[in-house]
């Protein structure tokens, strides 16, 4: 029989009851009376209380670190240091993940942990990490991309070369990686545009922002096994990096994800849980460990800041003949940036013949990036769609026909060699052109911005299991996280599958020992692929329902069928019986061979790319630079919108995220390398009253390789935004900002420059 | 911190005798709001914490000849609440109402506000502006201060040790006069002034500006009462050469420093700017009383 990856079963006329409505979320109700148990909810028996001690400085050697003081302190249980851990090589992923956690040659930023303290009280703990001496010696300290690239930049590791780069010398550099994309011959296609455009553009790091700072407990028990209480988008990949980095076996640690106060990818690797294990294993008791908000700024990674250099070529007609790019992202103190993203998908949407990227991983002494929806693509994103503005402007055509007349669709052949299957490109750039927001002419005094952009979405490995309950209601685990939602998704293509009500069926997410290996909840992904292996879940608990339907009745097999919810015999031919029910059949497990239960584990495939159009109407303050935004409208391809409702809350957050990216959110560093503004006072994201209503029209071409024709969608809605805003900026004020964010200083300048002519 | 002390006396002269007999650091506490945040976040570490809204003298709003006191415990909500106070000065509810969010106002009060000494305080400018004065009760007796005495720099204030602030008086309004109090933020709330503006002024029959109060906040270590501001409006139309003038009076008189909420340069040009449209919104609500 064909899997559900050969043969999705996809079926275009299919009548769908629970795909495509909104029931109310399963996990609602406790979200909404605060019962749900988030990171820091949970409580142990002689649970300790952890703190982390971390760098004043942004770049030391660790000469010496003495704990006495800290250990005699009445209340202490555990004091740890690097020593405490297995000693990985540096330069190793598994060594630099170890350093990221507790810092051991050298610290490598403000904020880098570099003792833990685990006693009864916070309070005790807090005081404790003060006692902890640790002599520093201070060298010099390196923030910025460009500096750390330098000629005579401080170097961060003296082992570093740069992979990918034919011609580097060696000596130690800060560059990590250069990574080129190719495809036919830029010469030739900037020598047949018309018209070129090119432009410098810079972004600063900017933070996911989740509500939720990271909190776990960890439980080291005598004989060696660890249990960990936390808030992650990855518990199964959290569970396999603590193996490895405190060279523990896999099975011996059980990792139990709490409810997630928001990640967007900034939770996909840990913090505190390796500190809180060893210092369970030397207190003999759980610990736990929260981060504070400054903490969270401090330790935990943002996305890259960026510099790019992008240049495009179009004819006078329109058709772009030319893409390249120079690119370099910071990664923080170690390299894992995933900035390859960037030239994978910057021009991945225009069918271009001719083109050259260069990006470049670059170290710095800050903390280490971690993801964020459609991680490293959207601060590009914002220059490559603010010169197709440009150029469509040069060339006298409307940016959502330039945009169409070199839209990519169906058999496009990516820069990363996928050959696309049906895409949604085209489709939302004309539902784009039908909204009332774009029909409505622009108000005056105000700009309007169109953009768009591109994610991969993915697949990956995925488990689950279904169980049916003698009452014939189903119970699902899942070992991805509910970053978004994706529960009542699940729950409702399950019960589309079995042809029962959604009501019959609960979604939780599992532990590392209940179920296979789950992939990271990111790219993307979860709805996607959770939802394929619970179709085939579905689909191996129905050929068993049917199996125990022809038992009871003494028929065989295949003289049954299985249709909404119900077994019945396939004909009259077979005998007269009454159609049974799901729960008919579970109640009577006890005489056919008990419980029904199904596995499914597969490295899912077949993930469709998704496509996204913003148009946000602003007006700029033209005495302060301040800019308010007024109407934004995202137009989305989701393949099929299994819960609407919760896909235009993806499309709206993400929309406003972006807004936070584009106007305000930096990171400020002091002279000494210190994060001056670890705190949502001064870093500005964005509030409720900066918001203008996200209007969402979502677009559905099916992706067939899933069985309701799905595509992710959480990663999409960002990669416009900054690049929307950036081109109704240029719309309202006439010059072009490049530096992000564009902030009100930022813009009063170009106003005046524009003004000084 | 190992233990705090924690008293919320009735009297007045219960809480001056505990303020000015703690040997440590001591906090009045009001709303709190700015006291718990310094806290939790390492700030402060007090000895002694004094409540003062237990204190009759220091809650409440009072209404006589004019002029309003409001008490220093009293919280932001109780003055948007007073329908007579928000007509008479709406640049200083203007400021009060940008002390935080819906539930920091709740709690939080103007005269914490003044005493938590940030340059960047909202509801300050209004109240300089406004001409308001602050009632002192401390070990020493009673004395009267203008707004504008009272903070000296960044977290230093005039007051000495065991002194309270028990109230704010703002003086009676002629005809014809307006305040308004504009500030500038990135966002549109939940942020720290920029550059934060009261203008205050009273017209005669004619329309001629025969009193005028300019005061700048976010723009120096002091708030300022820009004399230079007041001036180009006094004996003015407040046409637009008069406003011209004291925009230009008010960048000139901004000293900021460049720190992570702004450039120096940034807030010299935008406190004209601003200091123009609070003289603006006055003159439109003076013509209109």
């Amino acid at each position: 029989m064909a899997t559900i990856l050969e043969e999705s079963g996809f079926n275009p006329d299919a009548d769908l009851k629970v795909v495509g409505t909104n029931p109310v979320k399963h996990d609602g109700l406790d979200k909404v009376l605060g019962r749900a148990k988030f990171g820091a909810d949970a409580y142990l028996p002689g649970m300790l209380y952890g703190k982390i001690l971390r760098s004043p400085h942004a770049h030391a050697i660790i000469k010496s670190i003495d704990t006495s003081k800290a250990e005699a302190l009445p209340g202490v249980k555990a004091v740890i240091t690097s020593a405490d851990f297995p000693e990985i090589p540096q330069g190793t992923g598994w060594g630099d993940m170890s350093r990221n956690t507790i810092a051991r040659e050298k610290a490598l930023f403000d904020g880098h942990p570099v003792a833990a303290v685990a006693a009864t009280s916070e309070q005790v703990a807090k005081r404790a990490c003060k006692l902890v001496e640790v002599e520093y010696e201070v060298l010099p300290h390196v923030i910025d991309v460009e500096d750390a690239m330098a000629e005579g930049a401080p170097i961060l590791h003296d082992y570093m070369r740069t992979k990918g780069d034919e011609n580097a010398l060696d000596v130690p550099t800060n560059v990590c990686e250069k990574m080129v994309s190719k495809l036919g011959d830029v010469a030739v296609g900037f020598e047949a545009a018309d018209c070129v455009v090119e432009h410098e553009f810079d972004s600063k790091p900017m933070h996911q922002g989740y509500i939720e700072p990271q909190g776990c407990i960890a439980d080291y028990s005598e004989d060696g096994l660890v249990e960990v209480w936390t808030c992650t988008q990855a518990p199964f990949v959290y569970r396999d990096r603590l193996s490895a980095v405190l060279k523990i076996d896999a099975a011996k640690i059980n990792v139990q994800q709490s409810e997630l106060g928001g990640g967007f990818g900034g939770k996909t690797g840990f913090y505190a849980e390796p500190l809180a294990i060893i210092l369970s294993k030397k207190a003999s008791a759980p610990v736990k460990m929260t981060l504070t908000r400054a903490e969270v700024f401090r330790g935990t990674g943002p996305v890259s800041g960026t510099k790019s250099r992008i240049k495009m070529g179009c004819t006078k007609d329109g058709k772009i003949t030319a893409a390249e790019a120079d690119l370099y992202f910071q990664t923080g103190p170690y390299t894992g940036s995933m900035y390859f993203n960037a030239p994978n998908a910057m021009f991945t949407r225009y069918e271009l013949e001719n083109v050259y990227i260069e990006a470049y991983e670059v170290v710095s002494n800050r903390p280490k990036v971690n993801s964020f929806r459609a991680p490293c693509v959207p601060q590009i994103v914002f220059g490559v769609e603010g010169i197709i503005d440009e150029m469509a402007k040069k060339v006298g055509m409307d940016p959502i026909d330039f945009r169409l007349k070199n839209a990519a669709k169906e058999g496009h052949t990516t820069i990363y060699g996928d050959t696309w299957g049906p895409v949604g490109f085209i489709e939302t750039l004309e539902a784009a052109k039908e909204t009332d927001h774009y029909k409505t002419p622009v108000k005056d005094g105000e700009g309007r911005g169109i953009s768009c952009g591109f994610w991969f979405n993915r697949g990956g490995e995925t488990s689950s299991t279904m169980t049916l309950a003698p009452d014939g209601t189903v119970t699902i685990a899942t070992g991805t996280a509910d970053v978004a939602g994706s529960r009542i998704s699940i729950a409702m293509m399950a019960a589309e599958e079995l042809g029962i009500s959604v009501d019959k069926v609960r979604v939780r997410m599992a532990d590392t020992n209940s179920l296979g290996f789950n992939r990271v909840t990111a790219g993307s992904r979860t709805t996607f692929s959770v939802g394929m292996v619970v179709v085939d879940n579905a689909r191996k608990c129905i050929t068993e329902l049917c199996r125990r339907a022809a038992n009871i009745w003494g028929v065989a097999e295949e003289e049954v069928v299985y249709e909404d919810g119900q077994v019945k015999p396939a004909s009259s031919n077979v005998g007269d019986f009454e159609p049974m029910s799901v729960g008919e059949i579970t109640s009577k497990t006890t005489m056919t061979n008990g419980a029904i239960v199904s596995s499914s584990s597969m490295n899912v495939t077949g993930a469709g790319p998704g496509f996204g159009v913003n148009i946000v109407d602003l007006k700029v303050d033209e005495g302060t630079g301040r800019v308010d935004v007024l109407r934004w409208t995202v137009v989305q391809d989701a393949g099929k919108a299994i819960h609407p409702v919760q896909v235009e809350g993806q499309l709206q957050g993400a929309a406003i995220q972006g807004m936070g990216w584009a106007l305000n959110e930096e990171y400020i560093y002091t002279d000494e390398g210190k994060l001056d503004n670890p705190g949502f006072l001064d870093y500005r994201m964005p509030v409720a009253s900066d918001a203008p209503m996200v209007d969402c029209k979502i677009v559905e071409i099916p992706n067939p390789k899933h069985p309701f024709g799905l595509r992710g969608v959480g990663e999409v809605p960002v990669v416009p935004t900054m690049a929307a805003v950036g081109n109704a900026i240029t719309d309202a004020i006439g010059i072009r900002p490049t530096s992000l964010p564009m902030s009100p200083p930022k813009l009063l300048k170009l106003i005046e420059e524009r003004d000084a002519g | 911190m190992d233990q705090v002390r924690y008293e919320a006396p009735n009297s007045l002269d219960a809480a001056v005798g505990l303020l000015s007999g703690s040997d440590g650091m001591a906090k009045i506490f009001a709303g709190g709001t700015d006291v718990m945040v310094q806290i939790h976040s390492d700030l402060i570490e007090p000895d002694l914490i004094v409540n003062v809204k237990n204190i009759p003298e220091l809650t409440g709003i009072t209404h006589s000849n004019g002029s309003f006191t409001v008490g220093a415990a009293t919280p932001v909500v109780e003055m948007q609440e007073h329908k007579e106070f928000c007509k008479t000065w709406p640049g200083v509810i203007e400021g009060a109402e940008l002390i935080g969010s819906v539930q920091v106002k709740g709690r939080s009060t103007i005269v914490g506000n003044l005493c938590n000494a940030s340059p960047a305080a909202d509801s300050v400018p209004p109240c300089i502006a406004a001409g308001a004065t602050v009632r002192i009760v401390g070990p020493n007796g009673e004395r009267q201060a203008a707004v504008e005495d009272i903070v000296l720099g960044p977290r230093k204030t005039s007051l000495e040790k065991g002194e309270i602030i028990v109230s704010t008086t703002f003086p009676a309004r002629p005809p014809h006069s307006g305040d308004c109090y504009l500030r500038l933020t990135p966002r549109t709330e939940m942020d720290i002034a920029i550059v934060g503006a009261g203008v205050n002024l009273t017209l005669d029959d004619a329309g001629t500006c025969i009193a005028a109060r300019v005061s700048l906040g976010a723009v120096a270590p002091r708030f300022l009462l820009v004399k230079e501001c007041a001036d180009a409006l006094i004996g003015s139309k407040v046409d637009d050469e008069a406003l011209a003038a004291m925009a230009k009076a008010a960048s000139a008189a901004a000293d900021p420093i460049s720190d992570k909420r702004g450039t120096k340069e940034y807030r010299i040009k935008t406190a004209a700017v601003m200091a123009r449209r609070a003289a603006e919104k006055a003159l439109e609500r003076a013509r209109e009383n």
